[in-house]
């Protein structure tokens, strides 16, 4: 099967904006990096060690409690919107999925769970990447699930450990604990009120790092950051969930505190700006996906401050993921031009926005089967 | 997202997009693969990678013998150190082995550290002494669990920690 009906709640309940001050956080991701014993890593694996791979996860998964019975997505058998869409929906990398354009290197797949929000990219650059995406600020459950999933495969796979090193991964910058724990965040206030720097200043003397949105050498659009751990060895897994968990929560007070600075000392512009953002979101007939973004961004800063009351954050959640291209092209049931995308980008949220954020027209044919 | 023309040349496939914060102001520029090179920046899939080139050019250079250090070749899956510096991925778990004098140095640079101090792993089929420094880390997990009155957790591993210690006797 290669459809979304087989990924539960079709890999969209990290949206739902029900965690922890999810007005600021939108989502929480941990990640650890495993390599089988005795095989090349992704880079220099030949076909029969990324087939090698590929077979002993399928034998561990099944005995595994939390991957049993869940859905395994083998790449190169999956329609190459759908692959973009999982992309999209931030549940696979770039990486995975190979150059775009290109054919998706053998054996390279994905598995979810039915049980617990966690799934496994097999064949990545590494062997086994495990992965956890919650909604709102919840760094310490999501490394909890991966922990308990690490726990369940090891007992089945030989990982490649070191006594010195811990568990070796393809990159150095992931060697030891394997661990990347990123918290992704809206901070318009703080670049508002032109604190952002200082806010920011000092993450790399902690051990972490700030980037945008898709992570991987892609700008900041719409004040949206993601702050993750650097370092990786030398520390616990816990020491390193918790001082991100730390420095995550000193940035949302600040934040919190820049948005009130902007109430009272501009309230004013800064109505303006919301209400315009929103204005502009609610009429407009050609949106680009960077434009939708900083629109969005004033929409939610509205929402936080109680000045938009009637939209939700959940709605915003649903937009950001809706109005991407293979979500625009699979909506109108074939490729799009980049013109075309714009003009189905503005009818989507003007529809969304003035329906209550129902994205049904928008989800037809993604909900009920992947492919076109 | 729409294709982004180049700022500096005008083509039309920027793909590096370098955001500055400088004096407080958040400034992005869109450069084409050749304009980004001339400006000394690279386009990578991790904007951490060119920093970690640097750091490897740095560790091969110090080094008394550079060239000497070039050639070293993995027996397992045949990268040498000089491919290492390139791509910055290495090839194979015994390639830790391989580079162990080189890569030591490399690691303090990255992480500040050069060992593990994290969850001790225990293989399928393991040994007494790999069982021993497994219970070492349940302890240390336990300790923890206890102090930040995590109770549930610190059962689980009290459990843990019991049965392992039994498989050890056992064995």
């Amino acid at each position: 099967m290669t459809g979304f009906g087989v990924i539960p709640d079709h890999g969209l309940d990290w949206l739902e904006a029900s965690g922890e001050h999810s007005d600021v956080v939108l989502s929480t991701r941990v990640r650890i990096a495993r390599n089988l014993q005795g095989h090349a890593f992704g880079s220099r694996a030949r076909i029969n060690d990324r087939e090698a791979v590929l077979r002993c996860f399928r034998k561990s998964a099944e005995r595994s409690q939390m991957l049993k019975g869940g859905a395994l997505l083998v790449i190169p058998e999956v329609p190459v919107r759908t692959q973009e869409i999982l992309h999209e929906r931030r549940l696979v990398t770039r990486e995975l999925l190979g150059p775009e354009g290109s054919v998706p290197a053998t054996s390279a797949a994905i598995h979810f769970s039915v049980e617990d929000p966690v799934s496994v990219m097999v064949n990545e650059e590494d062997h086994f990447r495990m992965q956890s995406l919650l909604s709102g600020l919840r760094i310490l459950e999501a490394w909890q699930i991966v922990d308990q999933l690490d726990e369940e495969l090891g007992r089945e796979i030989p990982y490649a450990y070191h006594q010195e090193f811990g568990f070796l991964t393809s990159c150095p910058t992931n060697v030891g604990t394997g661990l990347r724990a990123s918290v992704f965040m809206h901070l318009p206030g703080l670049v508002l009120t032109k604190e952002i720097s200082k806010a920011l200043r000092g993450l790399g003397e902690l051990g972490l790092t700030f980037r945008g949105l898709y992570g991987e050498g892609s700008e900041v659009i719409g004040n949206f950051f993601q702050i993750s751990n650097q370092t990786t060895l030398g520390r616990t897994e816990e020491d390193l969930v918790d001082d991100l968990e730390r420095v995550v929560r000193t940035v949302i007070e600040k934040e919190l505190h820049a948005r009130q600075v902007l109430l009272r000392d501009a309230p004013a512009l800064t109505e303006d700006k919301i209400w315009r953002a929103f204005g502009t979101l609610c009429y407009s007939r050609m949106l680009t996906f960077e434009e939708l973004m900083n629109y969005l961004s004033g929409v939610r800063l509205g929402v936080s401050l109680n000045i938009l009351p009637d939209v939700s954050v959940y709605t915003l959640n649903k937009l950001m993921i809706f109005t991407q291209p293979a979500h625009l092209d699979q909506a109108a049931g074939r490729n799009l031009s980049d013109e075309e995308r714009d003009a189905h980008r503005a009818t989507l949220v003007r529809s969304v926005l003035a329906n209550d954020g129902d994205v049904s027209g928008a989800a037809e044919g993604i909900e009920d089967n992947g492919t076109p | 997202m729409a294709e982004m023309k180049c700022q500096q040349c005008g083509s039309l496939d920027a793909v590096v997009h370098l955001t500055q914060i400088v004096n407080n102001e958040m400034s992005t520029h869109h450069l084409c693969q050749k304009c980004a090179a001339e400006k000394g920046l690279q386009s990578g899939e991790d904007p951490s990678s060119s920093h970690l080139l640097d750091l490897i050019d740095k560790m091969a250079s110090g080094l008394p013998d550079a060239s000497h250090v070039e050639t070293i070749r993995c027996r397992f899956c045949d990268l040498t150190f000089g491919e290492f510096r390139k791509t910055t991925r290495l090839g194979c778990p015994q390639c830790y082995e391989t580079f162990g004098d080189q890569l030591p140095r490399l690691l303090r640079r990255i992480h500040g550290s050069d060992s593990h101090v994290g969850k001790i792993y225990l293989p399928p089929d393991p040994s007494a002494s790999e069982m021993e420094k497994r219970l070492e880390g349940l302890h240390r997990k336990l300790d923890r669990a206890v102090q930040v009155e995590d109770f549930e957790r610190a059962a689980e591993l009290r459990d843990e920690i019991g049965s392992l210690a039994l498989v050890k006797e056992a064995t």
